[in-house]
């Protein structure tokens, strides 16, 4: 469903993309790691054009991402995001913050859109948080509406660029939890993270990107658990043993 | 120092000429907010003649005094076939002029909203327009009224440079009756008091919009 071929991109004189060959089919699970500057949330925002690439392809769903074309949007309309910084819109409130796609980009009836969005916000377990603002939200419950945002497009795919990394530490597991249902249900994701353990658990796949390019890919209790290459296997010992 | 009999005498006259000045300032602050904000899109709408174009005029205008503006909108305008009232080329001239100092404030309000904002924007498929409207301006709005507050006040004052061209707004009413009363610090004591009775209200204003918008 997304087909990353061969994808390079650089920073001025920084490759941070050298040659990406990803696919992902639909209700799948990968899960990105690297160490930061390695690309990975680069290569995130490539697939839904909020960065061009230089060089290679991505197509999403039968359509080929380009950020000079009209398309674009339509991608956007069915690769959601989730950003490390939640961006949710200040102004307006939970609801409306889910509401804002359906009603002003899919022209949905204000009436099924807000009905479609107070069932989003109760999966997401904020029931009751409808008409708060962003700034009277924990980081925790900024973060589910904004997972509640992107799944009220009916996206085909949702990209994670690093959900939990903003999140005081006991908050993280309220956004995994979410992210875990999500997972369960079939929805296809994409998910840059340092959360091994959600990895290995939740994740079809991972992938180690370092340098720009993928190092060791695999299924992700196998390429977590016992990596084959040494670069992977020293990014983990230091994930998980940062003393 | 003030007589009853004084008071009673100039302030019908002063109070017409604090109606003009509120009507010239009215306008020209409708004036002065459209055209600013269209200059404030122009210079952060990427394209770069629109943008030159729009910093090259902004620069121009806050380069040249009021006063010359005013002149030369009643003055040279007639010789190209332009001819307006003082009133209109008050109105004009004011709200050209301070188009091009609103449009630094809102454009330095749209430049501080967040990337991320419009980044989550684009990645609910939002159009440019629409990410515009529903998620920059609000946020820019918010950022902007402060200082946005305060150039109308300034604008307020400054409604009496029309004066000059004749405009007979209250600085013009209270030189007329200072020059044939001699009552100098009577009328232009009341002038002063009237001018700042008027800006009160809109320090109010903007003071609650702040607070109302800041609480969100």
């Amino acid at each position: 469903m997304i087909a990353i071929r061969d994808v390079r991109k650089s920073f001025g004189t920084n490759l941070v993309l050298d040659g990406i060959t990803l696919e992902v089919t639909q209700g799948e699970v990968v899960c990105v790691i690297g160490a930061s500057g390695s690309g990975k949330s680069t290569l995130l925002r490539c697939v839904n054009g909020l960065e061009s690439y230089d060089e290679g392809e991505i197509v999403v769903a039968g359509q080929r991402v380009d950020r000079d074309n009209g398309h674009i949007v339509a991608i956007r309309e069915k690769v959601a995001m989730v950003f490390q910084r939640f961006n949710l819109f200040p102004h307006r409130t939970a609801l409306e913050n889910v509401i804002e796609g359906p009603i002003y980009v899919k022209r949905e009836p204000r009436s099924q859109a807000i009905e479609r969005a107070r069932a989003l916000l109760v999966r997401v377990g904020l029931a009751g948080k409808e008409n708060e603002y962003p700034h009277r939200l924990s980081g925790g419950q900024q973060q589910r509406v904004a997972i509640a945002r992107a799944l009220a497009m009916q996206p085909l795919a949702i990209l994670f660029d690093e959900p939990t990394s903003a999140l005081d530490p006991e908050l993280v597991g309220e956004v995994l939890s979410v992210m875990r249902l999500l997972a369960d249900e079939g929805l296809t994701m994409i998910v840059v993270t340092h959360e091994m353990g959600f990895a290995r658990e939740v994740a079809d796949r991972a992938i180690f990107i370092d340098g720009g390019k993928i190092v060791e890919q695999g299924v992700a209790r196998d390429l977590l658990g016992a990596p084959q290459h040494e670069r992977t296997r020293d990014f983990l010992r230091r994930v998980t043993h940062p003393i | 120092m003030f007589a009853t009999k004084d008071l009673a005498e100039y302030l019908p006259l002063l109070a017409r000429g604090a109606l003009l000045t509120v009507e010239v300032f009215a306008l020209a602050l409708v004036v002065a907010t459209l055209l600013g904000l269209g200059w404030a899109l122009m210079r952060v709408s990427g394209v770069t003649f629109f943008a030159s174009f729009a910093k090259a005029l902004i620069n121009t205008i806050r380069g040249i005094p009021i006063l010359v503006q005013l002149f030369y909108i009643y003055f040279v305008f007639p010789e190209i076939g332009i001819r307006l009232s003082a009133f209109e080329a008050g109105v004009i001239g004011l709200g050209f002029a301070y188009s091009c100092y609103l449009a630094e404030v809102f454009r330095s309000g749209i430049e501080a909203v967040d990337p991320g904002q419009v980044e989550a924007a684009q990645s609910l498929g939002m159009s440019r327009v629409l990410i515009l409207w529903r998620v920059v301006l609000p946020q820019a709005f918010k950022i902007a009224l402060p200082p946005y507050g305060n150039i109308c006040v300034m604008l307020l004052k400054d409604t009496s440079q029309a004066s000059i061209i004749t405009v007979a707004e209250l600085s013009f009413q209270g030189k007329l009756i200072a020059s044939s009363t001699f009552k100098n610090t009577e009328v232009y004591t009341l002038v002063a008091l009237m001018y700042l009775v008027m800006c009160i209200p809109l320090i109010l204003i903007v003071g609650r919009l702040e607070k109302r918008f800041g609480r969100k």
